[in-house]
């Protein structure tokens, strides 16, 4: 492979990784504090859609992002509502929460705009623009060093740089401050944190708010900066993906980058090759499409180091009267 | 605290929810602008109103009995299986060896063949997961969802490098020989005198599908292995004590889900479209979940709850035809069920509980 080639392949790793990435930090908020979210799909893709809706009819993409926020919050809202406040299941909500997106998007977006279930194309002001680092244009033409600095970290949309400085953010919030701290109790051992005079219920409401922010950045990135526009279901799985990746990455922030820059190398490669002739033999590009999800499985039945969730993970807490 | 009567668990919490969701859904059609009564009754007329209309609701009412039998069965060991797409989909491709690979003489060999095949392939779908959470311990949810992109993946590479036909362009399998065409309700019935219509994919699975319902019914409350199943999904602990094997419980439990889900492909595959198509599921197996929850996980709840659904499909496509309302509106409705039979059962559940206790109180 050239050199450039890899280069381009690189830079639409981190293009495809960044939703992925969002999505999986949001799980990690949820699920480090014992509520399960398997409707991270579902949040994004009502936010992809809010955001090109809002991005469309006001020209404004920063409109646009904080509509899908809040749109991806008011899921949030219920899944809390659900899995919090009555405490029902929360797989079962989150499935709800995704169908309740998937037909939501369309039946809106049909009314709205009339044309098949998406939005109109965005352009201009109504979708984020790439951001140039200072001197990508003048260091362009150093060897190695110019390609790497001015095509691969420079020309991304500032929602992929948030997304990354989320991931030290996350790590901060969780592991250096008290919020972080009962936050990660209330996923282990929520009676603990109870005893200690903490409410359980503010805390996880508090996660649960975190993951529809993040959820709903991610959706804004899918359609109004990734691609231009809304159509039909199109987060395509990466909900599942970054569950995948919450997964591997055993539900902590550093390994989420590392795990979603792989899957989305995976989706990089499956998108600019068809098959990969080895040599020896060709790996199909469906193997490609297949290979996050092996992986969880096969990093979930702890062939390759176990993946422990939170123990609370999961469970409604019932305070003791 | 005095628990309500059984009929009030078993009838008024599904129909308080369905209510719900059913008000809801009409606010959502309000919103776009159409007129609810007269897109409920146009949904009716196009899906009860003829023999055409009832052939395709209980074609798809066939497809979600399978489904919402799959996920009934796993809840009542309190498993939730999430794969029945997966599984469905692995069934079509086990319908379509059967099918393709042998010469059968007579639809009758081809269907009893067809349903092992499906059975088999989906139940082997649901093994692996159950396995992996007997003695792994990975969670069965995120498995059987990660089966689910595996089992696509696995299809698309098959039916685009393997299955499809020299020089066709379709990522499809080849059409199934005339002699394995399953006969439709038109074909029965025309012999005792009932006009049904010929062009509704409605067949004989339709009855595979009922004595499913039966069969399951017998083996959850007829049967030790069913009382098994149950125990273990009442109490772990419980049912360990009394010496079941949670292993062989989880694995049978899930063995026996992800046939019945398999099974569905007889109806879609080898019924309707007569060859193996890819996305031949639509969805099929995540609306046996509003299935199951609306059924209460017994299987004559599943069966009313399938046809209901069944209902809502053909009225949908009646109204994504006639009306501006998309099909997507349907994906709501099942959103809402799965959410008040499911996730928000509490909330109908609690104010009704109160309801009775007050009632009782009255009544002593």
């Amino acid at each position: 492979m050239e050199f450039l080639t890899i280069i381009q392949v690189l830079d639409s790793t981190v293009r495809l990784a960044t939703p992925l990435l969002l999505a999986c930090l949001a799980g990690l908020f949820s699920e480090r504090a014992g509520i399960f979210d398997i409707g991270l799909e579902g949040k994004m893709l009502i936010a992809a859609f809010f955001s090109a809706a809002v991005a469309a009819v006001t020209g404004s993409v920063w409109l646009g992002l904080l509509a899908g926020i809040a749109a991806s919050l008011v899921l949030s809202g219920l899944h809390g509502l659900a899995s919090i406040t009555f405490r029902g299941n929360q797989l079962i909500s989150g499935v709800a929460i995704n169908f309740l997106a998937a037909g939501l998007t369309v039946l809106i977006a049909q009314d709205w705009f009339a044309q098949g279930g998406r939005t109109p194309s965005l352009a201009g002001a109504a979708r984020f623009a790439p951001i140039e680092l200072p001197f990508a244009s003048a260091l362009a033409g150093v060897p190695v060093i110019g390609p790497i600095y001015s095509e691969l970290l420079s020309g991304h949309s500032i929602l992929v740089y948030i997304a990354l400085l989320a991931v030290p953010g996350t790590w901060w919030l969780l592991y250096r401050t008290r919020f972080g701290l009962r936050l990660r109790a209330v996923g282990e051992n929520p009676a603990a944190v109870d005893t200690a005079g903490v409410s359980v219920v503010g805390l996880r409401f508090a996660a649960v708010a975190i993951c529809g922010v993040l959820c709903g950045i991610a959706g804004a990135y899918l359609a109004t900066a990734l691609q231009a526009g809304f159509v039909k279901d199109m987060t395509a799985g990466r909900g599942f993906i970054a569950l995948a990746a919450l997964i591997f990455a055993k539900w902590r922030p550093w390994h989420a980058l590392w795990a979603c820059l792989l899957f989305g190398f995976l989706q990089a490669i499956a998108l600019r090759y068809q098959n990969i002739d080895l040599g020896v033999f060709v790996v199909p590009v469906q193997v490609m499409d297949a290979l996050p999800y092996i992986l969880t499985v096969v990093i979930l039945a702890g062939f390759v180091g176990k993946a422990i969730p939170p123990r609370a993970g999961g469970e409604p807490y019932v305070k003791e009267r | 605290m005095e628990k309500m009567p059984h009929w009030a668990d078993v009838v008024l919490i599904p129909l308080i929810s369905l209510i719900l969701a059913a008000i809801l859904s009409a606010l959502v059609i309000l919103a776009i602008g159409e007129d609810p009564v007269a897109a409920v009754k146009l949904m009716v007329t196009g899906a009860l109103g003829s023999t055409y209309g009832w052939g395709y609701t209980l074609y798809y009412a066939t497809n979600f009995m399978f489904t919402g039998l799959a996920v009934a069965v796993a809840f009542h060991a309190r498993l939730f299986n999430i794969g029945g797409e997966g599984q469905a989909m692995l069934g079509g491709l086990g319908v379509a060896l059967v099918c393709l690979m042998i010469p059968w003489p007579h639809w009758s060999l081809a269907l009893a063949a067809a349903i092992l095949g499906a059975a088999a392939f989906g139940a082997l779908w649901a093994a692996v997961p159950a396995w992996l959470q007997a003695k792994r311990g990975s969670h069965i949810v995120i498995t059987t969802i990660m089966f689910n992109f595996i089992a696509a993946a696995l299809l698309n590479y098959l039916l685009v490098n393997v299955l499809r036909p020299a020089g066709s362009m379709d990522p499809a399998s080849a059409r199934f020989p005339e002699t394995v065409k399953l006969p439709t309700l038109h074909e029965m019935l025309a012999p005792i005198g009932i006009e049904f219509s010929r062009a509704a994919p409605a067949n004989i699975t339709l009855l595979v599908a009922i004595a499913a319902c039966v069969l399951v019914w017998v083996l959850i409350w007829r049967t030790r292995l069913g009382y098994e199943i149950r125990a273990y999904g009442h109490s772990e602990t419980g049912a360990l004590y009394a010496g079941i094997s949670p292993v062989k419980i989880t694995v049978v439990a899930m063995v026996i889900s992800g046939a019945l889900a398999g099974m569905m492909a007889i109806n879609n595959v080898m019924g309707e479209a007569e060859r193996l198509v890819m996305n031949a599921t639509e969805g099929a197996g995540f609306i046996g979940i509003a299935v199951a929850l609306m059924g209460r996980s017994h299987p004559f709840g599943v069966f009313l709850a399938a046809i209901l659904f069944g209902f809502l499909y053909q009225g949908g496509a009646e109204l994504a035809l006639w009306t501006s309302i998309p099909r997507e509106l349907i994906v709501v409705i099942q959103a809402l069920v799965i959410l008040f039979t499911g996730a928000l059962d509490n909330m109908v559940r609690m104010p009704l509980e109160k309801l009775f206790l007050r009632m009782n109180r009255g009544r002593g």
